[in-house]
């Protein structure tokens, strides 16, 4: 579904990513995992364009994403991003958050739109919030919102920037459950993230990068009891410190 | 008809732009420095622990840049003028009334907006600075003089020239009141020549040049004196 | 002081309405509204210009922007004055002079204000408009424009406030605001000018400052949010 053909990227001099090259078939659910400043983050930005490459392609259904002419807004609408910082539109309601892009962009009827974001709010754990603003809700509950509101457009792929790494550890699981249910239900994503324990248990795939390449592709056992690249073995060791919250 | 600045820029209507191009940069230059030692002492009025100074400085403010200019300089040129003594007033008349009125108004009207910069700067010099000044036994005066002015300044420069901007466009208002400035003579010419275009051209570009020469000020002093947090 | 009052307020209210154009003080405030109200729009568009990607639009907008701030409005009225008729084709009314100087002015300045107010919404939000499949301007009108239009609130009441003290540079068209009015009022009664021309401030000051606690009151709700 997804391909990466030598995908390079530069911030002036610094190299974000390097020569990647991979597939993701649909309904795979892949982690990716890293250092900070590993290209994790960038990598999967680069998916639906928010930010571009300098060199390679990334092909999505076949299809090359970077290319000049794509209607990109249209390309969007069919992938879901949720982002670290959730981004709710603050001078909206949950209800309002969740139907606005079906509207304007998918042409649904406002009770179509309403309809769909009520089951997916409920889906989520919450209904009873539809008329609520972002500023009332906890940390979590805005993310859960978040993913709600991307699932409203029913995209095929669903991307996660770290959906977790901004919310008090109290709040973690609930964000993770949600994504937990998606992942069985069979949609494809790509979730990048520090918790190694949802990794082991929901991924089909771990992606382990450092300095802009994947250095380690490997299912969650492969991953975490044989490691084979050293780093991918060094970053194992220090998350098992005694101070470290997950595995 | 062709458009000839030959016309508007040489001889007698050269001259008289010339004077008033002058004139507004002295008005200008004047108005500064008597504006900027007023605009900080109502800055320390308004931030002093007394409430009746603080209540002088909050009205001179709220009075002052309530009113527009125009009305100040009617205010002090058509009324104030007629409460002085009569020997006072044909003084006053004969050593350029115009020019005296326009500087008071101005100065009054430019400090009000002054004022409220410099407090903002000193605001934002965290209190606990003040603190240690006068726990090392300074007074109020010398605390603020010493510790807290010093760095204010940095703060306070750069909407200072944006005030002083303000105030090289705010001399054009001065002609109302018969003002010899760059505004009334280019009126002046443009009623001798019927070279509307050109003299209004003319005193754009002028006005519009040394705009541009106060907000290069600006933008170089914030590049050589950037803020420094504390 | 109080005879004065007696015998000219309504002239200083309205003018010389009904028997004339409408004039005085509600000619100022009709003036500020209709000047900001058509200053608005222009301000978000050059606004947008300001912000937008493309040099070829954003160039030429900085660059008026830059020229009119640097003007004094007097320049621009006279521009108004004397290049409006040769435009148009016929004479202009002085209160259609005023409010064409008046909106080019302000438009001007509020473009640095919408300038500020979009770039003031944090990136994250236009981000996920664009990421849900929003166009460019979808996610302007849906999802910017109106967080930043909100937060520019004060700065566009403080902006009124000054657009009304902008008017009564109409005096020197000869255009029947409250300022000039004044000034017809002193030449008739001659012997108080300091009566009319305190009166006069206290006008504006009431009307200015009672605006600018608005602005108090509504930055303060704006903070609670």
């Amino acid at each position: 579904m997804i391909e990466f053909r030598n995908v390079s990227k530069f911030y002036g001099s610094f190299r974000a990513l390097h020569d990647v090259t991979e597939t993701i078939a649909r309904g795979e659910v892949v982690v990716v995992c890293g250092p900070s400043g590993s290209g994790k983050s960038t990598l999967i930005r680069t998916i639906n364009r928010l930010e571009p490459i300098d060199s390679g392609q990334i092909l999505l259904n076949g299809e090359d994403v970077h290319r000049p002419g794509l209607d990109v807004d249209r390309f969007r609408s069919g992938i879901g991003f949720v982002f670290q910082q959730f981004n709710l539109f603050p001078h909206l309601s949950v209800l309002e958050n969740c139907t606005l892009a079906p509207v304007k962009v998918r042409g649904l009827s406002e009770a179509e739109a309403r309809e769909r974001a009520l089951a997916l709010l409920e889906r989520v754990g919450l209904s009873g919030k539809a008329q609520s603003y972002p500023a009332q809700l906890s940390g979590g509950q805005q993310q859960r919102v978040a993913i709600a509101r991307a699932l409203a457009m029913e995209p095929p792929l669903m991307l996660f920037d770290e959906p977790t790494s901004a919310l008090d550890p109290e709040m973690v699981s609930e964000v993770l459950l949600v994504i937990r249910d998606l992942a069985h239900k069979g949609q494809t994503l790509v979730c990048v993230t520090h918790e190694m324990g949802f990794a082991r248990e929901v991924a089909d795939r771990i992606f382990f990068m450092d300095e802009g390449r994947i250095l380690e592709r490997a299912t969650p056992e492969d991953f975490f009891e044989r490691p084979q690249h050293p780093r991918a073995q060094q970053f194992l060791s220090d998350l098992r410190s005694p101070f470290a919250r997950s595995v | 008809m062709s458009v000839d600045l030959s016309i508007v820029l040489s001889g007698e209507f050269g001259e008289w732009l010339l004077r008033g191009f002058l004139l507004s940069i002295e008005l200008t230059l004047i108005t500064l420095v008597l504006a900027f030692p007023l605009a900080t002492f109502i800055a320390l009025l308004r931030l002093s622990p007394w409430k009746p100074l603080q209540g002088l400085g909050f009205a001179y403010v709220e009075g002052i840049r309530n009113v527009p200019l125009l009305a100040h300089l009617m205010f002090w040129y058509f009324g104030a003028t007629q409460l002085l003594p009569e020997g006072a007033r044909n003084w006053l008349y004969e050593h350029d009334a115009e020019t005296v009125c326009a500087i008071i108004a101005l100065t009054l009207y430019t400090a009000a907006f002054m004022a409220e910069d410099v407090r903002s700067g000193i605001r934002s010099i965290p209190s606990a600075q003040l603190e240690a000044a006068r726990a090392l036994g300074f007074g109020y005066l010398r605390s603020m003089r010493l510790v807290v002015l010093p760095q204010a300044v940095r703060i306070i420069v750069p909407p200072l020239i944006s005030q002083t901007l303000s105030l090289w466009k705010n001399t054009s208002i001065a002609t109302v009141i018969g003002t010899a400035e760059l505004m009334y003579q280019a009126q002046r010419v443009e009623t001798a020549t019927f070279r509307g275009a050109e003299t209004f051209a003319v005193t754009t570009v002028a006005y519009l040049a040394v705009s541009c020469v106060i907000t290069l000020i600006g933008v170089l002093y914030q590049r050589r004196y950037p803020v420094r947090a504390a | 002081m109080i005879d004065l009052i007696k015998n000219y307020w309504v002239y200083f209210l309205i003018g010389q309405y009904p028997d004339g154009p409408l004039g005085g003080l509600a000619l100022t405030i009709l003036l500020g509204i209709a000047a900001l109200g058509l200053a608005l729009p222009l301000g978000v568009v050059l606004g947008l210009a300001r912000t937008s990607s493309h040099r070829a639009l954003r160039w030429p907008v900085t660059a008026l922007v830059y020229v009119v701030r640097g003007t004094p409005l007097l320049m621009v009225i006279f521009w108004a004055y004397f290049f409006l008729p040769a435009v148009t084709g016929r004479q202009t009314s002085q209160f259609n002079t005023m409010l064409a100087a008046l909106v080019l002015f302000n438009g001007a300045y509020l473009a640095e204000i919408v300038r500020a107010g979009i770039q003031g919404i944090p990136r994250g939000q236009s981000e996920c408009a664009r990421a849900l499949g929003l166009s460019y301007w979808q996610s302007m009108r849906a999802v910017i424009l109106p967080q930043a239009l909100r937060n520019m609130l004060p700065s566009l009441v403080a902006q009124f406030v000054t657009t009304l003290k902008e008017t009564s540079l109409g005096y020197i068209i000869g255009l029947s605001e409250v300022s000039f009015i004044a000034g017809q009022i002193n030449a008739q009664v001659l012997t108080q000018p300091v009566a009319v021309y305190t009166t006069l401030a206290l006008t504006y000051f009431v009307l200015c400052f009672g605006l600018s606690r608005i602005v108090g009151v509504l930055e303060k709700r704006a903070a609670v949010r």
